[in-house]
């Protein structure tokens, strides 16, 4: 008996050990959640951080020199005038609006079509093929895309249309449009795959042809989705800094047609920031066209999400 | 009996039409770029030697070579990642391990969404406001890598936890059934069974960070220097702003030196982008789950 107990005991020894052991792996435990809960806030701190930061830069000349009607009224932006100062950034919205609306006039549609041809027409090989393709381009960075826009769009421009400035409306919205389009395609190709197959299995089963099939039942599911797609290429073209700024001719002006240069809101920013002594109400001018982006971008990609999710919930 | 009526004739034909013309809007899509991509290529192509890799700007920046900004490149990235991986990580662990389904987690993913979507020059003015004056870090490698960190978190954070989603909750259960703590079971089960789609997610955060140029303008990045940073305080040259540099801002800089930055630029990108892809579609091949 005594030989059977004695190891019993040692057997409860050791089980009171793992006990210990795994009280420290419960406080362990407790820590890794702490830890990774202030990662998850982190997301947040920072958004955050950035309204609240972007802010305070710029609260000198909200508060001081702030003149709404001049602001969003005044086409003209001349903060180192010697006579007059004035901040009015209304040319700099006409330029961002003029180049953003062309952008999603020549991605739009052809986003949409390569993302339609990808889900529904294109099979196997070609499919996986395009998809990678796809995802290279928009991956090809901001500045590539203002190079390509100021040495090889610019002379193809003056060339074709015999204008004599390259570097505006009609560049810097194709540049922009080649670089939404890839963005755009992969997110409506999935609001497209996200469809249930067993609606195109009920249209075929109908007799439907592939062609009805996109267009009458397809399309009208996804089309939050796409909505949705067609919402964040908005916000990246108008949050776009680098390309626009080399290939828009950078120049103030309320464009009249598409061969005229403007300047963007935000090629102002990165433009100016550098000769701006910090605190002057030129650098803090610049830090509230920073919040105005920051507020209109806040406000798209709500507008998109909650778009997206709508549709699943339903 | 089964001879197509004229409706099915019409119908076939209407589809075949359709069918191509979404063909061709997805040619006229990628073809142009991949016509910049070759152009980009032939031009570059003669200006990249091991000279102009390795070697310093001389002459203005109308000479000589891109080797500084390649190191400044390195070391952006590099300090970037180290801020971005551990967070992202650990807030992706959050969302897919922790989080309940309840509106603060919906807050945390529309964060997420928005932190992408914030303009870059609008994360470059955050960079100045808080690093740069408000840490008094000045213009520096960490200023700017720190920027750039809260820029391309949200890549990390987003493939992270999709690859944690794609372990199959059994695996967790299992290991939860034999009393192993959420930790534990994170720890020896859903990391190392993870792995692999964490660091395709890494990957594209390094290709993204390599070529942002705005968000680094103003808080690390200068136009010129003639020597090597030597620790995170220092400024230093960068490539994706070195490009637009020698291609706005410097007159006399010979033709093909700026396509040559560009192609070497646009070349790390792609590499890297491919080399994620191929692991991806490597890892999906290998899944036995």
């Amino acid at each position: 008996m005594a030989d059977v107990t004695r190891p019993l005991s040692l057997a409860a020894h050791r089980d009171a050990d793992e006990i210990d052991r795994r009280n420290l792996d419960w406080y362990i435990d407790k820590a890794v959640q702490v830890l990774v809960f202030i990662g998850g806030i982190s997301a947040i701190v920072f958004v955050i951080g950035i309204f609240v930061f972007v802010t305070a830069e710029g609260l000198g000349f909200l508060v001081d020199a702030f003149d709404f009607g001049e602001f969003f009224g005044s086409p003209r932006w001349k903060p180192t005038s010697e006579y007059r100062t004035t901040y009015g950034i209304l040319a700099l919205i006409a330029g961002t609006a003029s180049v953003t609306g062309l952008a999603m006039l020549v991605a739009i549609p052809f986003s949409l079509g390569a993302a339609i041809y990808i889900a529904e027409f294109a099979t196997g090989k070609t499919r996986e093929t395009l998809k990678v393709l796809v995802e290279l381009l928009a991956a090809v960075p901001s500045v590539v895309w203002g190079f390509i826009g100021l040495v090889i769009m610019n002379p193809l421009i003056i060339e074709t249309f015999d204008v004599p400035v390259g570097l505006s409306v009609l560049n810097a919205g194709i540049i922009l449009g080649l670089m939404a389009a890839p963005i755009m395609t992969s997110i409506a190709e999935d609001s497209l795959k996200a469809v249930p197959d067993r609606y195109r299995e009920a249209a075929e089963a109908m007799g439907a042809t592939r062609c009805q099939l996109v267009f009458k039942v397809v399309l009208p599911a996804a089309k939050n989705g796409l909505l949705g797609a067609v919402l964040l290429g908005v916000g990246r073209g108008f949050g776009e800094t680098m390309a626009v700024l080399m290939a828009s001719g950078h120049s103030i002006n309320l464009p009249d047609s598409i061969f005229d240069s403007v300047r963007a809101l935000t090629a102002t920013i990165a433009a100016e920031l550098g000769e701006t002594a910090v605190g002057s109400d030129h650098y803090q001018a610049l830090f509230t066209i920073g919040i105005f982006l920051f507020v209109i971008t806040f406000v798209i990609n709500l507008t998109a999400d909650l778009i997206v999710r709508g549709i699943r919930k339903g | 009996m089964f001879a197509a009526t004229h409706l099915n004739v019409q119908n076939m034909r209407r589809q075949s039409l359709v069918q191509i013309l979404f063909m061709l809007m997805t040619a006229i899509l990628i073809l142009p770029v991949l016509i910049i991509l070759a152009t980009l290529i032939y031009k570059g192509g003669p200006a990249i030697s091991f000279e102009f890799l390795f070697s310093d700007p001389r002459d203005g920046m109308t000479a000589g070579g891109i080797f500084p900004a390649l190191v400044g490149t390195v070391w952006l990235v590099a300090v970037a990642l180290l801020v971005s991986v551990p967070l992202g990580v650990a807030a992706a662990i959050y969302l897919s391990e922790f989080a309940p389904q309840n509106w603060f987690t919906r807050i945390i993913n529309l964060a997420i969404i928005n932190l992408a979507g914030v303009p870059s020059i609008v994360h470059a003015l955050f960079g100045v406001g808080a690093f740069v004056l408000f840490f008094g870090f000045g213009t520096s490698i960490l200023a700017a890598a720190l920027t750039l960190a809260i820029m391309t978190l949200p890549v990390v954070i987003v493939a992270t936890r999709e690859s944690l989603q794609a372990v199959p909750l059994a695996f967790r259960e299992a290991c939860w059934n034999m009393g192993a703590t959420r930790w534990q079971t994170i720890h020896r089960v859903v990391l190392p069974n993870a792995v692999s789609g964490i660091l395709t997610g890494v990957i594209l955060e390094v290709s993204r960070t390599t070529g942002e140029t705005a968000p680094i303008m103003f808080t690390g990045a200068a136009f010129f220097l003639p020597f090597l940073p030597e620790s995170v305080f220092d400024q230093t040259m960068a490539l994706s702003l070195h490009l637009f540099v020698v291609s706005t801002q410097v007159p006399g800089v010979p033709d093909e030196m700026p396509y040559g930055v560009a192609l070497v630029l646009i070349g790390m990108v792609l590499a890297m982008n491919s080399v994620s892809i191929a692991f991806r579609m490597y890892l999906r091949g290998k899944k036995k789950w």
